[in-house]
């Protein structure tokens, strides 16, 4: 009951509730003594986290956090300098290496004809039954090692570009980052 | 928020335009409110100084990357609360939450070691900030941000992640457990309110 009458008070003193209920709220603080009761300690409270004062920080706090920043530029906002072909490319991958393994695993599958003359999957997608080592040959290993190393070389290319150009222009540079 | 006559968004698209010097005065208007903030995570006032400072380079640095979308305070908080995060992390201490079983056990001993020295912190002031850290972090959280940060309910909602009536129960707990902490530990005091 207590609580009750403490969340309707608190929602009067916060001016959340509806009309009616503000106009049941009023007619209980001037009826119930209870009521009125409530009122003023929970007003009381809400009165005094309003006017509360903030700790201060020391008089040179401003000073020192200037002195700080004077030392770095503002970065570039993440949305300019994070290429959005180079996440599509990453999803590229990652998609095509998804369609080859479901590609592989499909090309796994023998259908073999049943009694009544329709195709059966005679697979099941059982890891011991995989035949792993077609997959993870020297050869394929290889070839998926050159093209990220291929990759990373041009990963690294364009980051260099980008350094040189920032460098020119004496604009942001990675020491900056946020 | 416009104290000096320019609203944040001013100061803000003057930084970024290259005046520097201009963020001082968003260091001025939001240093009392961070360093509060950080106060009711860390209890130590040199270390809570160095994060306050910490975040308003933070700000400073990544001020592009406010969209505007919310208010400049509200993202204030949100890279207080980061830095804060991190330090503890750093620190090897525990991070309360309200749902970690430990708080329980934690709070009862700092309410006893604020139990001990009630007699020396007499200021409505110093009993309120006594009875907000005895709190769980998220209680104190609400409540700084609805009465210190001036933030809706909805604000509130973004910084938390949650729905704007969840946070209003949060908010009446928080108040709830307040008034607990009071009556259990400032009994006087507040019947001295009550009477004024």
């Amino acid at each position: 009951m207590d609580q009750d009458i403490e969340h309707r008070i608190w929602e009067f003193i916060d001016g959340h509730c509806s009309p009616s209920e503000k106009a049941a709220i009023v007619q209980n603080l001037a009826d119930n003594q209870i009521w009125k009761n409530k009122y003023t300690e929970l007003k009381s409270i809400h009165d005094m986290l309003q006017k509360e004062e903030l700790d201060m920080p020391s008089l040179r706090f401003t000073k020192n956090v200037m002195e700080e920043i004077s030392r770095y530029q503002v970065a570039p906002a993440t949305k300019n300098y994070i290429n959005k072909n180079v996440i599509r490319g990453i999803s590229s991958f990652f998609l095509v290496m998804i369609i080859g393994l479901i590609i592989y695993f499909v090309g796994q599958i023998h259908w073999n004809g049943n009694s009544t003359g329709n195709l059966v999957p005679a697979f099941s997608l059982e890891a011991d039954k995989l035949n792993w080592s077609k997959m993870l040959n020297n050869t394929y290993v290889n070839i998926f090692i050159g093209i990220n190393t291929i990759l990373g070389l041009i990963l690294l290319d364009k980051y260099m570009q980008v350094r040189k150009k920032d460098g020119r222009s004496g604009g942001w540079s990675k020491g900056d980052s946020a | 928020m416009t104290i000096t006559g320019h609203s944040d968004e001013e100061i803000i698209n003057r930084t970024l335009k290259g005046d520097q010097p201009a963020f001082a005065q968003l260091v001025e208007r939001y240093k009392n409110y961070v360093f509060t903030l950080i106060l009711r995570f860390i209890d130590n006032r040199e270390d809570a100084e160095e994060i306050a400072q910490d975040v308003f380079v933070k700000a400073y640095r990544s001020l592009a990357d406010f969209r505007g979308d919310s208010k400049f305070s509200t993202w204030l908080f949100t890279i207080s609360r980061t830095t804060c995060l991190s330090f503890l992390r750093k620190k090897k201490l525990d991070i309360q939450s309200l749902d970690n079983e430990k708080t329980g056990l934690q709070l009862e001993n700092r309410e006893s070691a604020f139990h001990a020295n009630l007699v020396e912190q007499k200021s409505r002031h110093a009993m309120l900030n006594q009875a907000i850290s005895m709190l769980s972090p998220d209680d104190a959280q609400v409540l700084n941000l609805f009465y210190k940060g001036d933030q809706t309910l909805e604000e509130i909602g973004k910084i938390m992640r949650l729905d704007s009536n969840t946070v209003k129960v949060k908010l009446h707990r928080a108040r709830q457990r307040l008034k607990d902490k009071m009556e259990k530990y400032f009994s006087h005091e507040v019947r001295e309110i009550h009477s004024d």
